[in-house]
């Protein structure tokens, strides 16, 4: 069954600036994949819950406690653009 | 005359204990086996030039002084790129984090640090560890030593190949759906793939969060128990870390298999699927494990069919929202579009991440869309369940499960990066073991009739790390695969 | 014309006042240099993984149950998928099936009315960091020309408490934000400061005809910061709904904006398609389980509410207003209690606290807890009122005494002669003395016109210096004119 996909939507969702070439290409693989990945509903699975996490674990907390920080040079030399201290970034839509 | 770089980690660390050479020394001999590989192999992104030195110089001197911190202490062993590394680029091989200078060490880089090995640098993938070849990578291919026409497999191609190669004595990959055991059984050499949660994920930058885990390659298998004895337990700063006793993985080695009930997965000897050649060694293999003593006996595993799409479904999905960070605002690749910031970040991540990234996110991003997540990603977490019971359920009836780690041996770069559907196959036998948790391991076992390397995996259930490693000895005795790649140079010497 | 009726629900977002973020041990300190107070978990850098702050669920916990939720045994992490320049990770870790807690209420009092407003759930989830938008159009963002980002507040662990749309009017809905707030204060889980961004508001409106059951087109406005703001947001909502709807318009659903210096709200640029969160189990955390035996356990840290207090101090003489200056001024309240339990009116000591005392706290400028006055100086006050050794003004001035550091009650009424004089036989003798120069004040009162009664007790109070007990002067010269 051919899946129906509105690819400049997904692609607009995943913030990926594509050209109309790349949105019918990877549109097209995208209907082959999903072909494929459809098997998975050949399987009954009524009453099936789903599994997030492979180990049956609950609780993994931490105690309230202050730790170390970054010092803040070491990851804004690594940013494309700072100002005061600050990550920079250009005009916001909002 | 042997080659100090062809030495198992075992059997460098007698060396090194009796003083017959020096970490530095084989920190040396690895880094003359890499400027001889490395034009043809491609698989160091990174050789650390500086930590390197310094961490072998302490290494003698911790030796020097009596100081023994265990079967690392002054060995050199390489990272793929994909765990952060203090002061040392860490790229994942994509375009979009080239440069990026971590600040933090990885848990498991911290704790090899630690335990006094040597860490040589940082080795190529497949980009952020999607691929089944290291062709995904945005700084070029890696080869395969037995023969550079083909991939070393993937997603941790440049770490298999280093092993195998000799520019390290061991390397640590992360296998989210095959990417350790896949390019072991390409490059023969050993891979595994621990339970989920045994190794700390903090500092391996994120592919499929419920899937990933860090494991190691080694030329034997009781070296894979050292390296993964150093990486393993638990880890505070990872709430999906296991807070149990680290078992002693490597009690039962020399045990062998008498007495053993082990499953042959038929699912997987399937010809239609599974190369004909690899079909043999693996029934061959399963003869000798129970003229050894063990009841071979054929396990099915219905659901392992659906598996595939299963985590064609899970990993892109978790992949789309863990892959969103990178965003140009923090670190890594801005565009120089000018426009707003909603611009800026959609044309920084179209610009900085590869095809095979980019159609995995956009394949995630529509698994977890309204209207579309019941019947793609709601139904893989529940068949996801499925196969979890499957082994659960076959492991009531036997110790370990034994399979193909791959359908075919090393195929040819090119071969089907055009095909990304013929790609995922070949991680059909290795993914059932992540979606349910469980550790394996590939074992090289002999050579096809192109002289390339089969892998055999084993499989054990959660925490069974001990049983794996010990059918995985017998096999490695059995097999007695002795032979080297062509590249390694020294290949009759081996000790 | 159609009567309409308006339909409000408040999200309210509170910070939690843990001493490290909800997912790293980042300090939460907003105050310090920017990007000072950050790691890679907050930073979102690649490879670093969340871990719950156990602190941080025993504090939603606290809310839920002060909120009269069920709390879920088991309840989920998952994740909020969005890109946004401030949420480093592009997706917010939050909750949505299974959250920490449903099902709750709250009640209400709105101008002496009850009113119990649903809690449909609370749930647990990070802040995100602080933009400042640097250009021409003084923070407006539209305008800048570029954002500046502090993650600071990043991973601040935040409580998201979700009504039912059971609010009707602007007051009732303020009077839930300020009852919402006297909780999360006293249970002590955060600062709820409205004016700093740690108590903050999402406000739905909606109108319909009343009796209509049918729901109306609802807005949201986000991020309003004050329990004024909530009450104006939601005026003119509902002013402008109705508009709209009665000249013929639509409402249209979106995300508006209260902007307190015009007092409207405007919309915010409307996404081209509806948000879509893709919201999926965070595969990074494990399920959280709050067994019956820890919720036990952290029931049992919760202090009284401010609803009780409230009951209490009623029950202890107070007026409603009094008791709500109590409930509000902690201070204040520890006092009463005190006095109270000491053996003092709680009718005397209610007035006195929230009149004079406050009164005298503002025009020095000073905390009552740093004041001289403690509880058993209240305890002797009314002692000496009602055994008639203090007239209820000079009640008051001994009050300012105390408070001055002129020492006990008792001290400072003697030190300023203000002690009553009881004593029957002087009043008596003013009495007669005020009597005899006034017979034509007698001769009235005995024909029944009782005007001049007042005049003569001010008359006897004057030659007594102020200091006679006005009970026993009533009383005398009742006696005295009677015929
Ligand atoms: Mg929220
Ligand atoms: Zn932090």
């Amino acid at each position: 069954m051919p899946v129906d996909i509105d690819i400049a939507r997904v692609a607009n969702l995943a913030r990926l600036s594509l050209t109309e070439d790349q949105l019918e290409t990877f549109g097209a693989q995208l209907g082959d994949i999903l072909e494929h990945a459809e098997r998975v509903q050949a399987l009954p699975t009524e009453g099936v819950p789903p599994t997030s996490h492979p180990l049956p674990m609950v609780n993994a907390f931490r105690a309230d406690e202050v730790g170390e920080c970054l010092k803040p040079e070491s990851f804004l030399s690594e940013a494309p653009d700072v100002a005061d201290g600050q990550f920079r970034v250009p005009r916001i839509l909002g | 005359m042997a080659d100090l770089a062809d030495l198992t980690i075992s059997e460098a660390g007698v060396g090194l204990r009796a003083g017959d050479f020096t970490s530095v020394d084989l920190l040396e001999a690895v880094t003359k086996r890499a400027s001889m590989t490395e034009a043809q192999l491609h698989a160091y992104l990174t050789l650390d030039h500086e930590g390197a030195p310094t961490q072998a110089l302490s290494a003698d001197e911790m030796f020097s002084n009596g100081e023994d911190r265990g079967p690392l202490q002054g060995i050199p062993v390489a990272l793929k790129d994909n765990m952060c590394t203090l002061g040392v680029e860490t790229t994942a091989s994509s375009r979009i984090l080239a440069g990026w200078i971590p600040p933090y060490d990885a848990t498991v880089v911290e704790r090899l640090k630690a335990s006094g090995a040597v860490i040589t640098g940082k080795t190529n993938l497949d980009e952020f560890a999607m691929g089944s070849s290291t062709e995904n990578s945005a700084f070029g291919t890696t080869r395969n030593p037995w023969n550079t026409d083909k991939v070393p497999g993937g997603s941790s191609g440049g770490s298999a190949a280093v092993a195998a190669v000799g520019s390290a004595f061991g390397s640590f990959g992360s296998d989210t759906g095959g990417s350790v055991r896949q390019p072991a059984a390409f490059t023969g050499v050993v891979g595994m793939k621990p339970t989920y949660g045994l190794v700390s994920r903090y500092g391996l930058i994120a592919f499929a969060s419920s899937l990933d885990q860090i494991g190691p390659f080694s030329r034997s298998v009781s070296d894979s128990v050292a390296m993964l004895e150093i990486i393993s337990g638990f880890d505070p700063r990872d709430a999906t870390s296991i807070n149990a006793r680290v078992p002693e993985f490597g009690r039962s080695l020399a045990k062998g298999v008498s007495g053993m009930r082990i499953g042959i997965v038929s699912d997987f000897m399937n010809p239609d699927i599974i190369d004909s050649e690899i079909i043999a060694a693996t029934r061959a293999m399963a003869d000798r494990l129970q003229d050894s003593g063990a009841e071979v006996v054929e396990v099915a595993l219905p659901s392992t069919e659906f598996s595939l799409s299963a985590y064609y479904l899970i990993a892109p999905a978790e992949c789309s929202s863990n892959l969103a960070r990178f965003d140009g605002v923090r670190y890594g690749h801005r565009s120089d579009f000018e426009g707003t910031t909603e611009e800026m970040m959609a044309h920084s991540r179209a610009e900085g991440f590869g095809p095979e990234v980019i159609r995995r996110i956009l394949l995630g991003t529509y698994a977890l869309s309204a209207g579309y997540y019941d019947a793609f990603y709601g139904q893989a977490q529940r068949v996801r369940t499925l196969v979890r019971r499957e082994f659960a359920t076959a492991y009531e009836h036997v110790d370990a499960l034994i399979s193909p780690t791959t359908p075919s041996t090393a195929f040819g770069v090119g071969e089907k990066s055009s095909d990304p559907i013929a790609m995922y196959y070949s991680d059909l036998c290795t993914i059932p073991s992540n979606l349910a948790g469980d550790p394996a391991i590939s074992v090289p076992i002999g050579l096809d009739d192109q002289n390339l390397p089969i892998g055999f995996q084993i499989m054990a259930p959660a925490l069974g790390e001990e049983v794996m490693y010990q059918v995985a000895a017998e096999v490695e005795r059995l097999a007695d695969f002795t032979q080297r790649p062509y590249l390694a140079t020294s290949i009759e010497v081996k000790p | 014309m159609t009567d309409w009726e308006a339909v409000i629900g408040l999200e309210t977002h509170v910070e939690l006042s843990t001493r490290s973020k909800m997912f790293c041990s980042c300090p939460v300190d907003v105050d310090g240099l920017p990007n000072a107070a950050c790691c890679p978990v907050c930073l979102a850098l690649p490879g670093a993984l969340p871990v719950p702050n156990e602190k941080a669920i025993e504090g939603i916990v606290k809310i839920g149950l002060a909120l009269d939720c069920e709390i879920n045994e088991s309840s989920l992490f998952y994740r909020k998928n969005y890109f946004y320049p401030d949420l480093p990770k592009n997706y917010q870790i939050s909750q949505y099936t299974f959250p920490v807690c449903e099902h709750g209420e709250l009640e209400v009092d709105v101008d002496g009315t009850t009113k119990t407003v649903g809690i449909t759930r609370v749930h647990m989830e990070e802040d995100t960091g602080k933009s400042t938008h640097v250009g021409d159009g003084d923070g407006r963002i539209h305008d800048a020309d570029h954002t500046l980002l502090d993650f600071n507040r990043a991973g601040v662990p935040l409580v998201e408490v979700v009504t039912e749309p059971d609010i009707r009017t602007s007051e009732e809905a303020r009077a839930y934000g300020a009852e919402l707030q006297r909780i999360v204060l006293a249970l002590g889980v955060s600062d709820a400061k409205l004016e700093a961004g740690s108590m903050r508001f999402d406000v739905n409106v909606s109108v319909r005809p009343r009796g209509r059951e049918e729901l109306g087109t609802r807005t949201e406005t986000k991020n309003v910061n004050s329990l004024r703001s909530v009450q104006r947001t939601i005026d003119f909502e509902i002013d402008r709904q109705i508009k709209v709807l009665e000249s013929g318009g639509t409402i249209r659903q979106e995300t508006r904006h209260w902007n307190e210096n015009t007092g409207v709200t405007t919309s915010m640029r409307s996404k081209e398609e509806s948000e879509d969160y893709r919201y999926f189990q965070d595969p990074d955390l494990l399920p959280l389980e709050v067994t019956q035996r820890w919720q036990d356990e952290i029931k049992e840290t919760i202090p009284e509410l401010p609803a009780q207090r409230r009951e209490r101090y009623i029950a202890a003489g107070t007026d409603d207003v009094t008791a709500g200056v109590l409930v509000d001024n902690g201070e204040l309240g520890a006092l009463f209690d005190e006095a109270v339990d000491g053996g003092a009116s709680g009718r005397s000591v209610g007035i006195w606290l929230t009149g004079e005392v406050v009164a005298y706290s503002r025009r020095n400028d000073i905390h009552i807890a740093d004041s001289p006055l403690a509880a058993v100086h209240l305890v002797e006050l009314t002692t000496m009122v009602d055994e008639g050794k203090l007239s209820s003004s000079a009640a008051k001035e001994v009050l300012i005494g105390v408070l001055d550091g002129g020492g006990s009650p008792s001290d400072v009424a003697e030190a300023k002669d203000l002690l009553q004089v009881s004593d029957t036989g002087a009043i008596e003798a003013a009495v007669d003395q005020v009597l005899s120069q006034n017979p034509d004040a007698i001769e009235k009162i005995s024909a029944g016109d009782m005007k001049p009664f007042g005049f003569l007790v001010g008359q006897v109070m004057r030659n007594m210096g102020g200091k006679a007990d006005p009970k026993i002067v009533q009383q005398l010269l009742r006696d005295r004119t009677a015929s």
